[in-house]
């Protein structure tokens, strides 16, 4: 329940948070989100897998973080700009 | 084999005779060496293409020389074949397997019978003379070399298609005969017409090949097999339908080789080649292939009355169609072709009568072979001497200027009406008798041929050699060179004693191993009334044409004001006007309506396929509107939707 509002929440963000670090920290949130999810279904059914795959989206969390703040960080500098639909070049 | 027996179990099948059945020995000795008739002008023919300029000089005499050889082979095995018994005159052989494939065999198959030899002596005997005569009148041609290429080349296939021992081989000969009749007819194809007329004749030819390979396909399909002995062999066990469908499609191929009607219309035109050529092709060798075919097919005619009926009556109209034309045209070759169709709708008649004919047919042939021949080398004499002039109307009184040429044409001449003891006397002859005797219709028609072929003959003489001088101005007319003049002689004489091949009915009884026997007829008069009625009628011709055209003064150039029958036959009858109605007129609306149709139907629907699917694209790409915020709104959408989904399959 937790989780799925966590998770509402995060989506929320996504969709109407312009700034790229806010919108990324709501990704965050919804992975986490997920994470929780996973974990506590895992504690309910008494097995192992759902939080090795919680140990899965860390990682994976942790390096999308580094990728993801580094291309802002690099947006930022080229545009002084951190707003997610400045950089809608990438268009038909 | 095929026995009297199995042909009353048909009883559809009504045969007079026994079909023979083509059943070769293989070849040995001097006849191992037939592939080489072919091989030695093919050779020639490459040399001299291969070759280039450096050729030139001595192609002529080599073109020549290869055809000469070939006869000579000829004469040796004619000769060793005479020494045979009349069961091992048919010899084959067979260089190699040609096409194999599963259990399905064509040999590249030779057959030298009585029936080819007599072929092989006519095409490489009168073949040798027109390349000896276009020595000298291609001598001022800058591409002589080129002309005895094809000249050889066309001997090559002729001889191919007669030596086939296979239906294939034979259309293989035949393709190769169209394709050396286009090469020449078009020789001079700096002509604009003389371009057209090869492709007229070649466009007209295919249509006859349709018809051969078409047949030659129901043959596989029916026997399994396209070699003459294998399907001689089964001929009477076929269905009479199946027969005549072949038989049929048969006579379309003849048809369009030998130009009857109704694909008579490229003969006309093919007079645009060089005279030796009209000589060789339209008149002595290649237009007879139909008449071969016909005749080597006699297994397949034998035993389909209704396509025997048909090879009749086209040849009849031909015949008659032939001479009307030959009656009006001022061009001395085109008159001269006009004759040619009729002469080979006599031979076509006299094949499509059946066993009592085909030895007849193939006399005719022989002796018009050589008269043609002749006639055509000596109108070629008279136009060399005329400044390439071929309006007879421009001629006259030419009988002083080239004598040799005016003695030997008018031996061409007495041969062709049928004067009592030339070689046409006795082959017309016999033809017409036996045509009276079978099928009297047929016999009328011959007759009044027979008539008409005098009056236009006659008409033809009077203007070029007889009446009074309409040359132009600045035409000295003069004798050609020994070289064209020996031909000249040589095929005169043939022209006088062809009619020995008739003597003690030699050709009958030579023919029958391989066309058959027919039995005696009983005539109800004497044949003498038949040829001295015959005679008159052919006197009537002539002494119509000396009232009408020899008592006249000939005017120079073609009177306009004529009866509508003049028109006619000057249009060739309308051949090609009728061409033009039945044929390309509705094929050129069909081919138009067939271009509207791709270009609407098709193409439509292929390009607006593509512009509605640009359009749709062209509105799909919006999508992309580079805002991350909204492609994640539709990741999520589509999130949604895929639970929602499963929500419902799992709870439903």
């Amino acid at each position: 329940m937790l989780s799925a509002i966590l998770f509402a929440i995060g989506a929320a963000g996504v969709m109407i948070r312009r700034n790229a670090i806010v919108v990324f920290m709501c990704v965050e949130l919804m992975l986490n989100a997920s994470n929780l999810a996973l974990v506590s279904f895992a504690r309910q059914n008494g097995n192992l897998e759902g939080q090795v795959a919680a140990f899965f989206v860390m990682v994976v969390a942790a390096a999308e973080v580094v990728v993801g703040l580094a291309i802002i960080m690099t947006i930022f500098r080229t545009r002084r700009s951190a707003s997610v639909d400045d950089a809608s070049l990438l268009k038909y | 084999m095929l026995t009297m027996t199995s042909f009353a179990t048909l009883p559809l099948a009504a045969s007079p005779a026994e079909v023979p059945v083509v059943d070769p020995a293989v070849a040995e000795g001097p006849f191992a060496l037939m592939w080489l008739l072919i091989a030695i002008p093919l050779a020639g023919s490459v040399i001299l293409l291969l070759g280039g300029r450096a050729t030139d000089r001595w192609g002529h005499l080599l073109g020549t020389l290869a055809s000469v050889a070939s006869f000579a082979l000829g004469v040796v095995l004619f000769v060793e074949m005479l020494g045979l018994g009349e069961e091992e005159r048919s010899q084959g052989m067979r260089l190699y397997d040609w096409i194999a494939a599963g259990g399905f065999t064509v040999g590249f198959d030779l057959l030298l019978d009585p029936l080819s030899v007599l072929f092989v002596l006519l095409i490489t005997g009168v073949g040798s003379l027109i390349h000896v005569y276009s020595i000298g009148y291609m001598s001022h041609d800058p591409r002589r070399r080129r002309f005895f290429a094809y000249l050889n080349l066309f001997v090559a296939a002729m001889l191919m298609l007669v030596l086939a021992g296979d239906y294939l081989g034979l259309f293989l000969g035949w393709e190769g005969v169209g394709l050396a009749s286009y090469l020449l007819i078009g020789f001079w194809q700096h002509k604009p017409s003389a371009a057209a007329a090869a492709k007229k004749a070649f466009v007209i030819n295919r249509v006859g090949d349709m018809g051969l390979s078409l047949a030659i396909m129901l043959m596989f399909v029916t026997f399994g097999t396209s070699s003459f002995a294998g399907v001689s062999a089964v001929s009477g066990e076929a269905s009479e339908t199946v027969m005549t469908v072949i038989g049929i499609l048969l006579l379309v191929g003849a048809c369009g080789k030998s130009a009857q009607v109704p694909l008579q219309a490229w003969l006309l035109d093919a007079m645009e080649g060089p005279t030796p050529v009209s000589a060789l092709i339209h008149a002595a060798t290649m237009v007879t292939a139909g008449v071969y075919l016909v005749v080597r097919s006699n297994f397949v005619f034998e035993n389909a009355p209704v396509a025997q009926t048909t090879v009749v009556v086209v040849a009849c109209v031909t015949l008659i169609w032939g001479a009307v034309i030959g009656c009006a045209r001022d061009d001395i070759k085109k008159v001269l072709a006009g004759s040619t169709m009729s002469q080979i709708g006599y031979m076509m008649l006299a094949a499509g009568l059946g066993t009592a004919g085909y030895a007849y047919a193939i006399f005719h042939l022989i002796t018009h072979g050589f008269f043609k021949a002749n006639m055509f080398l000596g109108a070629g004499s008279v136009m060399h001497g005329m400044d390439d002039e071929v309006d007879m109307r421009r001629y006259g009184a030419l009988r002083r200027a080239m004598p040799i040429t005016f003695i030997t044409f008018g031996l061409g001449y007495l041969a062709i009406i049928g004067f009592p003891f030339f070689s046409g006397f006795f082959s017309k002859d016999r033809i017409i008798e036996t045509a009276l005797l079978e099928n009297p219709v047929a016999g009328v028609a011959a007759v009044i041929g027979a008539g008409v072929t005098a009056f236009y003959m006659t008409r033809l003489m009077i203007m070029t050699f007889f009446s009074a001088k309409r040359w132009k101005e600045e035409t000295h007319p003069h004798e050609s060179p020994a070289v064209m003049t020996g031909p000249l002689v040589v095929l005169a004489t043939l022209s006088v004693l062809g009619g020995v091949l008739i003597l003690g009915d030699w050709i009958k009884y030579w023919l029958a191993p391989v066309v058959g026997e027919a039995e005696e007829h009983s005539t109800p008069v004497p044949p003498i009334v038949f040829s001295i009625g015959i005679t008159v009628v052919v006197a009537i011709g002539v002494a119509l044409a000396v009232v009408l055209v020899g008592r006249r003064e000939v005017p120079s150039t073609a009177p306009t004001d004529v009866s509508f029958a003049t028109r006619a036959a000057r249009a060739d009858l309308y051949g090609d006007a009728i061409n033009e109605a039945v044929v390309v007129g509705p094929g050129r609306r069909l081919v138009s309506g067939v271009v509207t149709t791709d270009r609407t139907l098709v193409d439509g629907a292929v390009e607006n396929g593509a512009l509605a699917l640009g359009g749709i694209s062209g509105r799909l790409r919006r999508l992309q509107n580079g805002f991350v915020r909204s492609y994640a709104a539709s990741v999520l959408l589509g999130v949604l939707v895929v639970v929602g989904l499963l929500l419902v399959v799992a709870l439903a």
